[in-house]
């Protein structure tokens, strides 16, 4: 009963920070909806059961990436979004299109009676940090190292391509 | 244990917890103006009760009493919440920090710690990740500085939380690999599982605490704290000769006063850290012949020595050492502190690897 208030109160926080995000205009206010929507997505993972995960979105997307992303919007002084013909038909064709697309999805999830498959939680302590990390570190181990491979092409380009000429 | 003796526990316990840790803060601003005034030859507060000692009780009602303005030309919402942000922030990670081991109260046993609780069969446990909310906390209190810099609208307001943002993100990294050590030796991730985790000695006298098998992990951790809390040797983001107050300097009245507090309340949380880690927190020399009161509230008294010997380190620091220049800094965090803390993590998970 908690569980599902809590889990209505932070999804509808969720979904106002996202069209929040859309509906503004100064990056500034975008990027901290973007931060309202990480802190309630965590929230909701913690409601879950999966503490980690929701520790490490604190941590990792709602610290770390997005006060980077402020960081830049401050150091750059973006100002306001323009409104421009483009921007207009992508109002009018966007908004009834996204409205549609989630239409779809809803009614599939409502009347596939169970044939898209669940998940079965094995144990009631599968978020518990050891659990996690002997998923990480022994179950899905090559999968994981290869991303950090693939982030760490990622971290080189960048170091590539912000290095000074001389 | 019912819903109700929960509620009516953890708000007493609320309460206290940050009644004391206010009145804490406010004093100390008294230590700290008195300790670097005697390290300057001066003397500090007087005049104000006897060795100062109403002081802060006067800053408190100055800070309440001045006009409290908001300058023009400020992004407003964003001016009034950034200060409250830092503050919360900083007040939240207090209430995961354990204070002692338990107490029994009309024969009622809790915890001490806010976050605590008693489970029926009587074992007490706190939060599983309460290091790691505390390092979220801590993260998502960047935003407080950042966005007072920015909605001022003043070119040192934003130059200071400029500094100061990407001071704290640098520094953060640091930090966090510092602590992983105490992880790999303690196997959990739970304030007071970390603690009780260094109960007992070695070789008969010598604590068990972490300070000794991770004493580079120890000075990677105070060096990166004080960069946290943008204290001297690292508070450039309000140097006063380039910055008139950095990111605070358009703030006045109790907002400024929430920066304030949000500081201070910075250095307690990281120096309760410090000695929960690494100093066997509330673990020291017990006497039986006290009466059972004293000997439940003894633990208590050796956690504050130890989270006070932090808060004189930090004020004595401050009298003594200059600033560093602002590239200084920044090579110093990411190509010093940083390959040292992981050399640290390697050499650490090694030798776990090998007594397993």
């Amino acid at each position: 009963m908690v569980h599902q208030v809590l889990f209505i109160v932070f999804g509808l926080i969720c979904v106002a920070g996202a069209v929040n995000l859309l509906v503004q205009r100064h990056p500034i206010n975008s990027a901290l909806s973007l931060v309202v929507v990480m802190a309630s997505l965590a929230l909701i993972y913690l409601l879950l059961g999966a503490e980690f995960v929701a520790a490490i979105q604190v941590i990792v997307y709602a610290g770390a990436i997005m006060v980077l992303f402020v960081f830049v919007i401050m150091l750059l002084n973006a100002g306001s979004e323009e409104r421009t013909r483009g921007s207009r038909i992508a109002l009018f064709v966007g908004v009834p299109g996204v409205a549609a697309l989630a239409g779809i999805v809803a009614w599939l999830l409502v009347h596939s009676g169970g044939q898209l498959g669940g998940v079965t939680i094995s144990s009631s302590n599968f978020g518990e940090t050891h659990n996690v990390a002997r998923l990480l570190f022994r179950d899905f181990l090559l999968p994981f190292e290869v991303t950090s491979v693939l982030i760490l092409i990622a971290i080189m380009g960048a170091v590539v391509l912000g290095r000074r000429e001389n | 244990m019912d819903t109700k003796t929960f509620i009516i526990v953890a708000v007493i316990k609320i309460a206290l917890v940050v009644f004391i840790m206010l009145t804490g803060v406010a004093y100390t601003t008294w230590l700290e103006r008195k300790l670097v005034g005697r390290i300057q030859n001066r003397w500090g507060p007087t005049r104000v009760g006897p060795f100062g000692l109403l002081q802060p009780l006067a800053d408190g009602i100055k800070f309440i009493l001045k006009e409290d303005m908001i300058p023009d030309n400020v992004h407003k919402g964003l001016f009034i919440l950034s200060p409250m942000l830092a503050l919360t922030m900083s007040l939240i990670s207090i209430a995961v920090i354990p204070f002692g081991e338990t107490i029994t109260v009309a024969g009622y046993t809790t915890a001490l710690q806010i976050s605590g609780v008693t489970h029926a069969d009587g074992l007490i446990s706190d939060i599983n990740i309460g290091l790691l909310i505390i390092l979220g906390v801590t993260s998502v209190g960047v935003y407080g500085v950042a966005l007072a810099g920015w909605s001022s609208n003043s070119k040192y307001s934003l130059l200071g939380s400029l500094r100061a943002s990407a001071q704290m993100i640098s520094y953060e990294l640091a930090l966090g690999l510092s602590l992983v050590g105490i992880l790999l030796l303690s196997g959990t991730l739970s304030l007071r599982g970390i603690v009780e985790s260094q109960s007992g000695t070695w070789i008969g006298f010598v604590p068990r605490w972490y300070i000794f098998p991770q004493i580079i992990g120890f000075f990677i951790y105070l060096l990166a704290a004080f960069a946290e809390t943008n204290r001297i040797p690292f508070d450039l983001p309000e140097a006063e000769t380039e910055l008139v107050a950095g990111y605070h300097t358009e703030y006045s009245s109790m907002k400024f006063a929430m920066f304030f507090m949000a500081e201070y309340v910075n250095m307690f949380t990281v120096a309760c850290l410090a000695s929960l880690l690494f100093f066997g927190g509330w673990h020291g020399p017990t006497f039986s012949f006290l009466p059972p009161i004293a000997q439940a509230l003894l633990p208590v008294l050796w956690f504050a020595l130890k989270v006070f010997f932090f808060i004189f380190l930090y004020i004595w620091i401050r009298g003594t050492l200059p600033r560093f220049r602002y590239d200084q800094l920044m090579a110093f965090g990411w190509k010093f502190l940083l390959p040292l803390a992981i050399a640290n993590i390697i050499v650490t998970s090694l030798i776990v690897a090998w007594g397993a």
